[in-house]
């Protein structure tokens, strides 16, 4: 192959790379292994792990995914290492792209989705960088307090490089404070508020007021949510938002380490030109047959360079694929029935804990599947007795609060033998 | 050939500036459209936005490309043409009746930088 090239050796084809930056030292690699070596190995490695009942959610959940899901992400036809540089030559991958983009477009009740963001941190960022371009002239950004710590700090690490004035709004009874929002748009330099739908203590906030205050100095509201709830709660069209942003792990994606994840963002018509990302459009093709096209291109980074609404020039495109297969097997029904099923957990959970005497309650607020306590003994014995026992929660915050989720995947057997060890902890 | 207009002034950015007093009627070029093609979107300054001569104030967006307005003259934008934002394409049917932007000049005595007609009609070698 090399004499068809047309160079002597590997190391030729590598000529252009400055000889100062190639590395000269030995490789510290490990011997190379036969099929039963590397098999042993992995196993081995398997064997460390712990199989922990997961109790704890802080913006990844435990929700079931059913076999099918990664059954059909797994097929060659999809498994692909990236997206082809002619997109439209792969109208596979397009299609599902449309299909993702209309679910969440469904979920949310907002006009327009992109073809996904890397996860909800990171969309939480982009969106906030996208306020001071929705809305001109204005610099600064309102986050609340109450969204989950990853996703203040994403925000705030986004925003540093890329200039965005922050000002963080404080809680009040657990859910972000309306009149500190009111407060700041006073000044009349806002360009915009991100708050969350379900908040880093479980509460699901009464976003009322929030959307018309925002709007009313001229700035876009930004809700972050939890897709998976979305189907019983509020949509963030219903409560006036102008882009939603979330990560989709809830929706199907096993919590493997921290990822991969997926990130959704969706917004109203009239930003699109201001959402970040690759979006697929419906179109027909020369014989008139309904096709799949990459759309609206001017606003990404190949052709607007610097001037692009962001570096974004790919998406998660396997996880939004989880995703879609997800919610087409689960439905409005399915999504509807896992969140009535954890929602019964967590209170079940909720009121048992209390009953222990091992707890106080923090805040008076509706919740779903995860709440906050005030712990009322060392948290470092409880988790010891936690931990020994097969649970993982009691996820201690930074308020000093303890974090207990429950999604459907936690039997009533399961709740009742966590309550047992926290009543001799 | 593309048209050039006797009596307006030309940026070297192909934007024409037909001056009223000390206001600068502001659009891009007959020669300027037929190099962009079919314009899709153009993504423009509000009124009372400031804007300095050689600066952008804007960006028309074709099926693939997007080319930045450049500011042949500073002032205060006083009025932004609202036909543009559905109809876009106006611009490449008559790139002289479509202005984009009126600007009321800080500094008329820019306008004498710019080119002529003649000059233009040089400039883009008709």
């Amino acid at each position: 192959m090399l004499d068809r090239v047309g160079v002597k050796s590997l190391d030729d084809l590598y000529s252009d790379v400055p000889k100062d930056v190639i590395f000269k030292g030995e490789y510290d690699l490990p011997a190379a292994m036969s099929e039963q070596e590397v098999r042993d190995f992995f196993e081995s490695l398997d064997s460390k792990d712990e199989k922990l009942k997961v109790f704890v959610g802080q913006g990844a959940y435990d929700h079931y995914t059913p076999s099918v899901v990664p059954y059909i992400t797994s097929r060659s036809e999809f498994l692909t290492a990236y997206t082809p540089y002619q997109a439209e030559i792969s109208q596979g991958t397009l299609r599902y792209i449309f299909e993702y983009q209309s679910m969440i477009c469904a979920l949310t009740g907002l006009d327009i989705s992109n073809a996904s963001m890397y996860d909800g941190p990171t969309a939480a960022a982009e969106a906030v960088k996208m306020a001071p371009t929705c809305t001109k002239r204005k610099s600064r950004v309102l986050v609340s307090s109450s969204l989950l710590p990853n996703v203040i700090k994403t925000i705030q690490t986004y925003s540093y490089y890329h200039g965005t004035e922050l000002t963080l709004i404080p809680c009040k009874d657990g859910q972000t404070c309306l009149d500190s929002v009111k407060a700041e748009l006073a000044r009349n330099d806002v360009a915009g508020l991100i708050a969350p739908s379900v908040n880093r203590y479980g509460i699901v906030e009464d976003l009322t007021g929030f959307a018309e205050a925002v709007h009313g100095e001229g700035g876009i509201f930004i809700e972050y949510c939890d897709p998976s709830a979305l189907a019983v709660l509020k949509t963030p069209a219903e409560w006036g938002a102008d882009i939603a942003v979330g990560d989709g792990q809830s929706l199907g994606i096993p919590m493997s380490f921290g990822g991969p994840y997926v990130g959704f963002m969706a917004c109203r018509n009239e930003y699109v030109r201001k959402l970040p990302g690759r979006i697929v459009g419906e179109t027909t093709d020369t014989e008139g047959r309904r096709c799949f096209c990459l759309t609206l291109q001017a606003r990404e980074q190949h052709i607007r360079r610097e001037k692009a609404t962001s570096n974004i020039c790919s998406n998660e495109s396997l996880m939004a694929l989880f995703v879609t297969v997800y919610m087409s097997l689960m439905g409005p029904k399915g999504l509807k029935e896992v969140n009535d099923r954890s929602y019964a957990a967590a209170h079940y959970l909720h009121d048992e804990l209390l009953k222990t005497g091992k707890f106080a309650e923090v805040f008076d607020k509706p919740f779903l599947k995860e709440f906050v306590l005030k712990p009322l003994m060392p948290v470092e014995r409880l988790h010891i007795k936690l931990h020994d026992g097969g649970f993982f929660a009691a996820l201690e915050t930074e308020e000093g609060y303890v974090s207990f989720c429950a999604t459907e995947r936690r039997t009533k057997a399961e709740i009742d033998a966590l309550v047992a060890l926290v009543k001799e902890a | 050939m593309s048209k050039v207009i006797e009596g307006l002034r030309y940026s070297e950015d192909h934007e024409w500036v037909k001056v009223e007093g000390n206001i600068a009627t502001i659009g891009i070029t007959d020669y300027a459209q037929k190099e962009l093609g079919d314009i899709t979107y153009a993504d423009l300054p509000e009124v009372d936005d400031e804007v300095e001569a050689g600066d952008e104030f804007g960006a028309l967006e074709s099926v693939k490309a997007s080319s930045e307005l450049l500011c042949p003259v500073s002032g205060k934008v006083v009025e932004v043409n609202p036909e543009l934002e559905d109809a876009p394409e106006k611009i490449n049917e008559d790139a002289y009746e479509a202005w984009i932007i009126k600007v009321e000049m800080s500094d008329p005595a820019q306008v004498d930088a710019l080119l002529d007609a003649a000059a233009y009609k040089a400039k883009i070698g008709e």
